[in-house]
């Protein structure tokens, strides 16, 4: 076992880990604001709405995330660079990084997981909760910003912390298109020193660490909750 | 309007493509099947064992469920060729090359046991123990009070983990396009690299996948209605 890259490395680990709580904490949060619509449409709301967002989570659910990312790094990407409209426009040096697709993807994949989930934790709060609100007068936005939405986040929060490990454990994947997250980092030093497992090894326990972390973190969450027993 | 591009034969890349799908299929399949024969070794361990087993069975679990897929696949694939080879070194046979399809199947095999280990151990937990013990008191052995009772009893309750964790391993092929270069994933990129139609090739794999997933979930469903035909509805 050679130990010695660690030293040289270590800044640039430190920003691997970093961008890697990036990519996990944005993607986790554009995925609930969409898994909140696509949760609530197919729940209540018309018919042909509902049936649009049960696609979407079907289409991101029945195919593999690598493929998705893959899908919009190369396809949308050499799709942009062909147009010299978008290439000469401000927004370009945002859309030539991996970094981007990468959340891009993360987020709309995260949106179909966590959408399904909202969907039950929207159809778990009782029903005679929501009539009451309505019996006060509240309108229906306040009754979903009051009252539907807190009660049906606290009822999924379990099972978005392992959603969120899962998620976590798909950030690697953007190494593929270039980013520099933990994975990223390790296969460059693996690419650099030619050592084996070393470097795998350290990135096995930075995953493993980062796991306990989200855990205990849900877990105080949850106790932070009041509920009624 | 069919693009000429994933016609068959030589002018363009449907056989390609369909011989990845093959492969993809014959990798998912093996190595939920290898994950299953693990998953019933892990529960055992977890719930029959003692306390070496036990910790054994809990470790496995703990770090294969911690560490993402991508990481595992690299380390266990360069660790299994390598143990492979240092087997056969004590053998005195020369190192082989390792057959790529083989080592995708043993690599997300064994990721997939840990995940069939903690299904089956809630399964077999969430069977009565009145069951077990009324198997006990007709005199029959360990191995037939598995066979016989736990086994078919366990089964609904494991049925929607397992149908949950086949359509985790279809997908989980695609990460072996890091190192491999048979299954879909793979031939998708390098077709793609080839002709530049990187959208074309990328939203058919995207379909393929798809098509997998939706024909085994209608399948799963008529298998889960034959499992649970004995059971008593809830509510």
């Amino acid at each position: 076992m050679n130990w010695s890259w660690v030293p040289e490395y270590f800044p640039l680990l430190l920003q691997g880990i970093w961008l890697t709580i990036q990519l996990l904490v944005v993607s986790m949060v554009f995925g609930l604001i969409i898994a909140v619509p696509v949760g609530l449409v197919q729940v209540s709301g018309p018919r042909w709405l509902g049936a649009i967002a049960k696609g979407y989570c079907t289409l991101m659910r029945g195919t593999p995330l690598l493929v998705q990312l893959w899908l919009l790094y190369f396809g949308l990407g050499s799709l942009f660079s062909s147009y010299p409209e978008i290439r000469q426009s401000v927004f370009w040096p945002i859309l030539r990084e991996g970094y981007f697709y990468a959340l891009l993807a993360f987020s709309l994949n995260e949106g179909g997981y966590a959408g399904e989930i909202m969907r039950g934790g929207f159809l778990s709060v009782p029903k005679g909760e929501l009539e009451a609100a309505r019996a006060f007068g509240m309108s229906p936005w306040q009754v979903l910003r009051r009252i539907w939405l807190p009660r049906a986040v606290r009822n999924v929060l379990p099972t978005l912390a392992g959603e969120t490990v899962l998620m976590l454990k798909a950030t690697p994947l953007a190494a593929t298109v270039t980013v520099l997250d933990i994975f990223g980092v390790i296969l460059r030093v693996r690419q650099n020193t030619y050592l084996t497992y070393e470097p795998l090894l350290v990135a096995a326990a930075l995953y493993m660490a980062l796991t306990l972390i989200i855990t205990r973190l849900f877990g105080h969450i949850e106790n932070q909750m009041p509920t009624r027993r | 309007m069919f693009p000429e591009i994933l016609s068959f034969g030589d002018k363009g890349f449907g056989d390609e493509l369909l011989r990845g799908t093959q492969y993809t299929l014959l990798i998912a399949s093996c190595a939920f099947l290898l994950g299953i024969a693990l998953g019933l070794l892990g529960a055992a361990a977890k719930l029959y064992g003692g306390p070496v087993a036990r910790f054994i069975g809990g470790l496995y679990t703990t770090v294969i469920r911690s560490v993402p897929e991508l990481v595992l696949i690299l380390i266990l694939y360069f660790a299994g060729t390598r143990g492979i080879n240092s087997l056969l070194g004590l053998a005195g046979i020369e190192p082989i090359e390792v057959n790529a399809t083989l080592a995708a199947i043993l690599v997300l095999g064994v990721v997939q046991g840990a995940y069939h280990t903690e299904v089956f151990r809630a399964a077999i937990k969430a069977v009565p123990q009145g069951q077990i013990e009324a198997g006990r008191a007709f005199g029959m052995g360990r191995l037939m009070i598995f066979w016989r009772i736990i086994g078919p009893a366990m089964l609904p309750n494991a049925i929607p983990g397992l149908s949950n964790l086949w359509l985790i391993v279809i997908k989980d092929t695609a990460l072996v396009a890091v190192v491999g270069n048979v299954e879909l994933l793979s031939i998708t990129a390098s077709a793609a690299a080839f002709t530049k139609k990187y959208m074309l090739f990328y939203l058919t794999t995207a379909l393929i996948y798809l098509a997998i997933t939706l024909i085994s979930s209608y399948f799963i469903a008529i298998l889960e209605r034959r499992f649970r035909r004995g059971q008593t509805r809830l509510a």
